[in-house]
């Protein structure tokens, strides 16, 4: 559905995106996971055809991103990062505007959008200036929505957005992908990734690997380990200064822990040593997660 | 124990019919790192505006860094730092002109002005970036010049809004280090996330639902009362709860 082949976009000495290489296929769900600054917007404009890349090509089923923008813009729904309807129109002028602008109605699509639509409805005369940012994002979604997009492209739709309605927009997503629409979506959120059928994790422009979220974990070929004690900040200092220990990262209410030495008598040493210190030490392998691949791939240790 | 640095007792705010905070009693230690949660549309930006003296309470009483929430705003907004990831830095000056400009609306004279920011820049180490714009620096050294713009004239408080979203996560956990190095120094944190994960780094955090406060406790207390495995799972069962929506 979506191609991209060594595109690359520049802004004076800045290499916002760098030789990026994906391919989405129909019906998938695909995440742009990384950081601000890691070029997931200029990408997404290249693909919505808003923003010319330097270098290589792209294409959205089968037309080219400049050649023939016009057919793409019309099969594509693009929700901005920043909210980009018009603030002083009504969430009714909004939806009807969009409508228009693509040659439909709010009623020949209404199916699609009934879900969210339903929750605005209360509010279908107020300003989309006077909307919180929950309103405003499922307003956008709806916009987005309106001309019944074969693919849908999401900037960051939950950025700062709290983890209940984070995961309601998730949930929305997946039946977005039932009644068979594509959709790139991008986010900082690590843990959203897991949502997504494949990913490209992006850093510095690049993309360091493009896989399923099961793929990506299963890249992760070293022991993982999360330790906890009473004094969690004494406890990763130790574990810093240890010197079987490689990397330690806090993660919520444990500290994610990899050794040089993973083997059972090496382990049992490390736990031996930190129990002096740390009556309630606690060691427990477990299951990699997005976020220590990530964290491993950056720091250039795979 | 000593006093607190925020107290609140019923502190309210209306808008019209609408009750954005209900009723909130605070009581925040100095040097305590205190995580305020709660989803969007929960009262927790109208809740931190009137901490930071920026909104008038409708009633109920406060005193933050000393000072009284209804009669002493100005001498509150001089006893407290305040930074974002939205808005923190100009990307469009130089560091050190960034320096200056805050240390001034900060109100510091010029004399203390000069002496900061170089201490400043000596002190993170960034002679050679000194007269770089903001936009050049990696967002790891714009985080870190940021929060130190936000103490350059000693506050007793800093208010920390979202101030990792959209971090990488290296950089991220990199700025807790510095949360906690300013904590240890005796300055009050107090921050707003949506990582649940930063959550379980705080000494203690409230999570507001509906204008109240639903749960207060350090992280470990919070999640066992409520036998949940994880702040996540609190969060999602105080939310759901949540009657009033996000309009």
């Amino acid at each position: 559905m979506v191609s991209v082949r060594g595109i690359s976009k520049r802004y004076g000495a800045v290499q916002a995106v760098a030789d990026v290489h994906f391919d989405v296929a129909r019906g998938e769900l695909f995440g742009l996971i990384g950081p601000d600054g890691a070029g997931k917007t200029s990408l997404l404009r290249i693909i919505t055809t808003v923003l010319l890349a330097d270098d290589g090509a792209a294409s959205v089923d089968g037309h080219d991103v400049v050649r023939d923008y016009r057919t793409i813009r019309s099969m594509v729904g693009y929700m901005p990062g920043r909210f980009s309807l018009y603030q002083d129109l009504s969430v009714q002028e909004n939806l009807d505007f969009f409508a228009t602008l693509f040659g439909t109605t709010v009623e020949e699509n209404y199916d699609l959008i009934r879900d969210i639509y339903v929750q605005l409805e209360p509010f279908k005369q107020r300003r989309a200036g006077n909307l919180s940012g929950g309103m405003k994002q499922k307003l956008a979604l709806c916009c987005a929505l309106i001309h019944s997009p074969t693919l849908l492209v999401l900037d960051e739709p939950t950025t700062g957005v709290d983890p209940v309605s984070r995961k309601e927009f998730w949930a929305m997503l997946r039946r977005f992908k039932e009644q068979g629409i594509t959709t790139i979506v991008s986010t900082p959120y690590m843990d959203e990734a897991r949502l997504c059928d494949r990913i490209a994790l992006m850093q510095h422009g690049r993309i360091m690997q493009t896989a399923t979220p099961d793929e990506i974990v299963a890249g992760f070929t070293t022991a993982l380990f999360a330790a906890r004690s009473a004094n969690m900040y004494a406890l990763h200092l130790d574990l810093l200064a240890h010197r079987n220990v490689e990397s330690c990262y806090t993660f919520g209410e444990y500290l994610h822990v990899t050794l040089i030495d993973s083997s059972q008598g090496a382990v049992q040493t490390l736990s031996d040593n930190l129990l002096q210190r740390h009556p309630e030490f606690e060691l427990i392998s477990m299951e990699p997660t997005v976020e220590d691949c990530f964290i491993r791939m950056t720091n250039g240790v795979s | 124990m000593s006093e607190p640095i925020i107290s609140t007792r019923a502190l309210t705010k209306r808008f019209g019919d609408f009750v954005a905070v209900d009723a909130i009693d605070l009581d925040i230690q100095r040097g305590e790192i205190f995580g305020f949660l709660g989803a969007n549309g929960a009262g927790k930006t109208t809740a931190m505006r009137m901490l930071c003296g920026l909104l008038r309470p409708t009633s109920g009483t406060a005193r933050v860094a000393g000072f009284d929430l209804f009669t002493q705003t100005e001498a509150i907004k001089r006893s407290i730092g305040y930074m974002s990831q939205k808005f923190s830095l100009y990307d469009d000056l130089t560091v050190i002109e960034n320096i200056r400009f805050y240390a001034g609306i900060y109100g510091l004279t010029s004399q203390q002005i000069r002496s900061k920011s170089s201490q400043l820049i000596d002190r993170l180490g960034l002679q050679h970036e000194a007269n770089a714009l903001v936009r050049s620096l990696p967002l790891g050294w714009k985080q870190k010049i940021a929060f130190s713009v936000a103490m350059l004239h000693d506050p007793q408080i800093v208010f920390l809004d979202e101030p990792t979203g959209g971090v990488d996560p290296v950089t991220r956990r990199q700025f807790w280090d510095m949360i906690y190095a300013a904590a240890a120094d005796g300055i009050t944190m107090f921050v707003t996330t949506h990582y649940m994960d930063e959550a379980e780094y705080c000494h203690r955090l409230s999570i507001m639902v509906d204008g109240r406060i639903a749960a207060m406790g350090r992280p470990y207390d919070v999640r066992t009362s409520l036998n949940a495995r994880s702040m996540d799972d609190v969060f999602t069962m105080l939310a759901r709860g949540a009657t009033r929506g996000q309009d």
